[in-house]
């Protein structure tokens, strides 16, 4: 099983992101989990999503708290909350970022792997929106290797409809534009 | 064998007795109730005044007040509870309470 | 068999009592149900199913128009949560005692004060005594089974009573999973059109909701304590038939790796998952401990309780309410009394766990099977209150 919690702001669609990975998975015969962090919806502010998939049935109805990958959709959150809290030894970071891996490192005092991706630019370009949340579902298959990157297209054409194209091709460049940082 | 006499109950008296959920399904029984007995006074018409309106028929909380043939309006007083709503509902002053002794 | 879709369970729920050939719907929307709400808005204005739904201003109005429609033969539904439930309250104990087999689903929800929009279920306790029949589900497919077998279970001849489907609110409402949905082909044959025993009808009057004075109400109690008893056969039987249709067994209570178990952990709801987590790490470790879960909570199933915990020597049982200035959870105040008159009893443990939304992740319930081994007895606990 992996566990994956993504750090967003709301509105920004990290809800939307667990939502689309949980959908794709469980249609490729896979058990998954999507959820929110429970509470109140706060349009601006931190808050956090989840996914869990696996193989095997789930059976736990807690939240997550040793993540194997953490996914940061808003740059300006590195720094501002915990993203590495509770992240495996063994797990994996992926950060929507402009800047230097060094420097989220440094940032971050984080030594573990790190993949980055700048995705607001990426979404920009293909969506003419700043908003990261699919495009960051690229690198995320990328780096975990959960799902394959054809197995978004369903769920995405249908939440999506007629955008739906952009939003795929946004994820197929974060998939093939995202960088594996040195090891510290 | 002897046939067993039924008496007609006025209510359950064991509780396999009771329909389901105590729903009635005998329409209208309220009118086995002689609701009468409760007034201590009753309406009594002086038809010379009456003016055969029909207030006191729309106004009567337990609808016991029926036209008479000739037009007037009389209370059945099996069901009459002597609330005097006729009395103070008629204009014209046809209709008083009367104790009950008297 | 059904197609496995992924989706959210409140969702999943709406769509499973859509399948259920409803005549009326008054669902009045509260967090964290109103994705229940919403979407059964929108299969009914959709067209999708020939249904009412009443926009009511309030949930003491939801259920009270349900009771009126359900008098007068529609099959009725309804979801509400926490303070909805409680305003509820009123006019559940008469729904039960008109005999009027509505369906609800509550998402159960943390009652105020402090306001909390979490899962616990102070909510449903306080409605204990309202003569509902109560199940609770563990997870998303379950909240799917049983809200389609709710409708069979209160129509039948035999319970005609209201019935209501605990989903724990966040942990099982706001969770996208894996479900399984029957054809509408398969529930129509599962679930025939609701054949009331007495209707309101200008044709043919009768009366419900009567009065009663001391020298009847007694009677009525007994009748709708007789009711409520017997409608556990009834749950039974419509499992089976479950069963044999859709392949998902159920029980009225239930057991996991129970057998050989000294310690048990009784759980309702969402909790059951987890703590058989628990278990399976804990067997791994060569320990006895093992799982009860109540899924009928009321009538309570007495026999069928007993015959699961035979045989262990503690029993651990969850609750996420307490009963305040009482003697605990009211699930564990149930269990004691049960087993009080009981020559071979287990030790009991209350724990009152996860309130308010108080996550209890797999190593809390290790930790709470380890209270197994006190020597002391409290009457009963709170598991990770800060002191």
């Amino acid at each position: 099983m992996i566990e994956i919690r993504w750090h967003g702001r709301g509105g920004q669609g990290a809800v939307t992101s667990v939502e689309m990975l949980a959908l794709a998975a469980i249609e490729a015969g896979k058990y998954a989990q999507g959820f929110p962090a429970f509470g109140p919806e706060r349009r601006g502010a931190p808050v956090m999503a989840f996914n869990r998939v696996s193989d095997k049935p789930i059976k736990i109805r807690s939240g997550i708290y040793q993540p194997d990958v953490v996914v940061v959709l808003d740059p300006s959150l590195v720094g501002l909350v915990p993203v590495t809290d509770g992240l495996k030894p063994a797990g994996i970071l992926i950060v929507n970022t402009a800047k230097p891996a060094e420097e989220i490192r440094k940032k971050l005092n984080y030594k573990g792997k790190l993949f980055t991706v700048d995705a607001t630019h990426i979404a920009r370009e293909e969506l003419g929106l700043p908003i990261a949340n699919t495009t960051m579902l690229g690198a995320v298959l990328k780096a975990t290797g959960v799902l394959g990157l054809n197995a978004m297209k369903s769920p995405v054409e249908h939440r999506f409809g007629r955008v739906a194209s952009k939003n795929l091709s946004a994820m197929k460049r974060a998939f093939s534009e995202m960088k594996a940082a040195k090891a510290a | 064998m002897a046939k067993k006499k039924t008496v007609q109950k006025k209510w359950p008296e064991t509780w396999q007795e009771l329909n389901p959920g105590c729903m009635v399904f005998a329409a209208g029984n309220a009118a086995n109730y002689k609701t009468g007995s409760w007034k201590s006074q009753r309406p009594v018409w002086d038809n010379a005044k009456c003016i055969k309106c029909g207030i006191c028929y729309i106004f009567c909380p337990e609808g016991c007040i029926q036209e008479t043939k000739d037009g007037f309006y009389e209370a059945n007083l099996d069901y009459c509870k002597g609330c005097g709503i006729c009395a103070h509902e008629c204009w014209p002053g046809a209709i008083v309470m009367r104790e009950e002794e008297e | 068999m059904g197609k496995r879709v992924g989706m959210e369970v409140a969702i999943a729920a709406a769509e499973a009592v859509a399948l259920c050939n409803i005549d009326v719907a008054a669902v009045y929307p509260i967090t964290p149900q109103s994705h229940i709400a919403e979407h059964m808005a929108d299969i009914i204005h959709d067209g999708r199913i020939d249904a009412e739904f009443i926009t009511v201003e309030s949930e003491h109005s939801a259920i009270s128009a349900l009771a009126g429609a359900s008098a007068a033969g529609a099959r009725a539904y309804t979801a509400t949560s926490s303070q909805g439930l409680m305003l509820m309250h009123e006019i559940l104990p008469i729904v039960s005692a008109m005999r009027l087999p509505i369906c609800m689903a509550n998402a159960n929800r943390a009652v105020s004060g402090p306001l909390n929009i979490w899962n616990d279920h102070t909510d449903i306790m306080p409605q204990r005594d309202s003569g509902w029949i109560c199940l609770f589900t563990e997870n998303g497919q379950e909240a799917i089974d049983l809200s389609i077998m709710s409708f069979k279970i209160a129509e039948d001849p035999e319970v005609m009573l209201p019935c209501v489907v605990n989903i724990d609110g966040f942990q099982l409402t706001h969770m996208i999973e894996p479900l399984e949905f029957p054809s509408q082909a398969e529930v129509a044959k599962f679930l025939p059109p609701r054949k009331p025993f007495a209707q309101l009808h200008p044709d043919n009057p009768i009366s419900m909701g009567c009065f009663a004075m001391p020298d009847t109400y007694t009677e009525t109690v007994k009748a709708k304590e007789v009711a409520l008893q017997g409608a556990k056969k009834v749950v039974i039987r419509v499992f089976s038939e479950w069963a044999k249709r859709f392949g998902r067994k159920y029980g009225v209570v239930e057991t996991y790796r129970a057998k050989d178990a000294e310690t048990l952990m009784l759980t309702m709801g969402s909790m059951g998952e987890t703590a058989a987590t628990a278990v399976d790490e804990m067997r791994k470790k060569g320990k006895k401990v093992g799982l009860v879960k109540l899924r009928l909570w009321r009538p309570f199933p007495v026999e069928e309780f007993k015959a699961a915990i035979a045989g262990c020597k503690t029993l651990v049982v969850m609750d996420r309410a307490l009963s305040t200035g009482g003697a605990g959870g009211p699930v564990a105040t149930d269990i004691k009394s049960i087993l009080y008159g009981e020559k071979k009893k287990p030790r009991v443990l209350n724990v009152v766990a996860g309130l308010g939304g108080r996550d209890l992740t797999v190593g809390d319930f290790v930790n709470m099977f380890g209270l197994a081994n006190k020597k002391k007895n409290e009457i009963f606990e709170f598991y990770g209150v800060r002191e």
